[in-house]
């Protein structure tokens, strides 16, 4: 469980979070969803700690993270896995480098130990093993998705951080990626958190989401209470389309 | 003004973390000779081609205007090395250097940067400057006494071979001179300051990729940057070691 309490950040005196604060279960999707440049990155590495926040609380299982020391802090990025936006494979490594190298930089495996491990994890992501020996520049965008997912949980970690897994892909494939994020949290009880702005994912696994709008919190809930709620930042994001705002309209006039 | 002081706080951040031990010296040691190869070993054939056809200039050059009968006839070499090894085979070449090995850094750096493999590394709990760059400036630094080796050798092989395919020189003048009144710590001040551009380079370089924020543009903004940055500081850093090291 991660909680962030009263979180603010700003880059040279423009606000980006504002006063943020939530909850994040384990073993659950954990969705933190807004409009492009409402600011999800930033909560997120924030959170994480690649951004320092200005003020605020971020609890893993209890561990302030403001307060630990280095060393702590690198205890603690060994039980993170990170999805990134773009994959960022390492470009000048194959795909099974890839995922070995947070084995080999701490782990005191063998190389046959982790390479049984890397191979382990590309096969619970659906990865054929002609692709193995791939660079990330001869694989497809899904493909990349997928590397960086067992990359992301080579080490076995509590939580695991997706920024826009599915962005770029096209809706089967999207899905698919979602799928496999929500089988492995459940599978490994991992504290997940999901950024997203694709109704598609918010639909299928958003078991916790929180709205972003220009840095603030604007809603909590999950995706059986989306449809629901009456808050005009999250209608404005969901039902931007005019067919999807009909939709609505019919459906609130149903029930009354 | 504040601006230059706060990129010299985080630079002098940045060398921090750069110089802390290695998380895994395994990693290090496999980088290192790689780097080595890329940043110096793919030099050597730019230096040699340069190096000799400067000295086949400034040996030409010497002879045309120095037709003096005052002066004797071995100060063409004479000269010629002493200009190798003071001023061309270190700061010149380094400033050559800093616009081919610069810019691959930087550009290296940033698109890791821009892509977040950066980020990727710091997550793992990688310090990701210690494992980027210090494999980098060390390389560089191992580098370069050789690059300049290189160079001074090939460049009095390019006057040498004016004296003995023209009839500007005769040899044995060229020979003379460039043994005449040799003084090797010449030489020693070469490797000194090639160390130190080494650094600098690489330092300034890495500096500007690792702090690259958005996409392709900015990484070749960082690496203009890089170039006209690395070399303006090897020139303030070259009169600082001359007047340590000579005056
Ligand atoms: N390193 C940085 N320095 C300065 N400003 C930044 C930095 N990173 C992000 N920002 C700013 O913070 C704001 C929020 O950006 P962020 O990347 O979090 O948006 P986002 O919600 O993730 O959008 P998207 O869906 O497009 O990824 C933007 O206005 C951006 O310009
Ligand atoms: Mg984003």
């Amino acid at each position: 469980m991660i909680e962030v309490q009263n979180i603010s950040k700003s880059f040279d005196g423009k606000l980006v979070l504002d006063d943020i604060s939530a909850t994040f279960h384990s073993g659950k999707i954990n969705q933190i969803i807004g409009q492009s440049g409402s600011g999800k990155t930033v909560l997120m590495k924030s959170i994480i700690g690649l951004f320092r926040v200005d003020s605020g609380k971020i609890l893993y299982d209890g561990r302030n993270l403001r307060e630990m020391r280095m060393k702590e802090i690198k205890e603690l990025r060994k039980e993170v896995g990170m999805l990134f936006q773009g994959s960022a494979l390492f470009d000048s490594q194959t795909v099974l480098a890839n995922v070995m190298f947070p084995l080999k930089m701490f782990s005191p495996m063998s190389v046959a130990e982790m390479t049984e491990r890397a191979e382990f994890c590309l096969t619970r992501v659906d990865l054929k093993p002609q692709a193995f020996n791939l660079f990330p520049s001869e694989i497809s965008g899904g493909m990349q998705k997928r590397v960086a997912i067992a990359r992301a949980i080579s080490l076995n970690p509590r939580y695991l951080f997706c920024d826009e897994p599915n962005s770029g892909l096209d809706p089967v494939t999207s899905i698919l990626i979602d799928r496999l994020i929500e089988e492995i949290t459940q599978e490994f009880d991992i504290t997940t958190i999901v950024n997203t702005h694709d109704m598609n994912s918010i639909m299928e696994i958003g078991a916790n989401i929180i709205l972003i709008n220009k840095g603030k919190k604007a809603w909590e809930g999950s995706k059986d209470t989306i449809f629901s709620s009456d808050n005009e930042a999250l209608n404005d994001f969901v039902f931007a389309s005019e067919l999807f705002k009909n939709v609505k309209k019919t459906q609130l006039k149903n029930n009354s | 003004m504040k601006k230059t002081l706060e990129q010299v706080g985080k630079y002098v951040n940045l060398m921090k973390k750069t110089f802390s031990l290695p998380d895994n010296w395994r990693m290090f040691w496999r980088q290192l000779p790689l780097e080595m190869e890329k940043l110096g070993i793919n030099t050597v054939g730019i230096i040699v081609l340069i190096s000799i056809f400067m000295g086949v200039i400034m040996t030409m050059q010497t002879i045309m205007n120095t037709e003096n009968p005052m002066l004797p006839r071995y100060s063409t070499g004479l000269v010629l090395r002493d200009t190798l090894l003071l001023e061309f085979s270190s700061s010149i070449m380094s400033l050559l250097l800093a616009g081919k090995v610069g810019s691959n850094i930087a550009s290296e750096i940033g698109t890791m940067r821009v892509t977040e493999q950066i980020d990727a590394l710091d997550i793992m709990g990688v310090n990701s400057a210690n494992y980027l760059i210090l494999p980098k400036i060390i390389g560089l630094m191992l580098c370069m006494p050789m690059l300049v080796t290189f160079s001074v050798f090939c460049g009095l092989a390019g006057g040498c071979g004016v004296a003995i395919f023209t009839d500007m020189i005769t040899i044995s003048d060229f020979i003379y001179g460039i043994q005449y009144a040799f003084i090797p710590y010449y030489f020693t001040y070469s490797i000194i300051k090639s160390f130190f551009f080494g650094f600098v380079i690489a330092s300034v370089s890495a500096f500007y990729g690792y702090f690259a924020y958005g996409g392709a543009i900015d990484v070749g903004k960082a690496s203009t940057n890089a170039v006209v940055n690395s070399s303006i500081l090897l020139l303030a850093v070259n009169v600082i070691l001359t007047q340590l090291l000579l005056v």
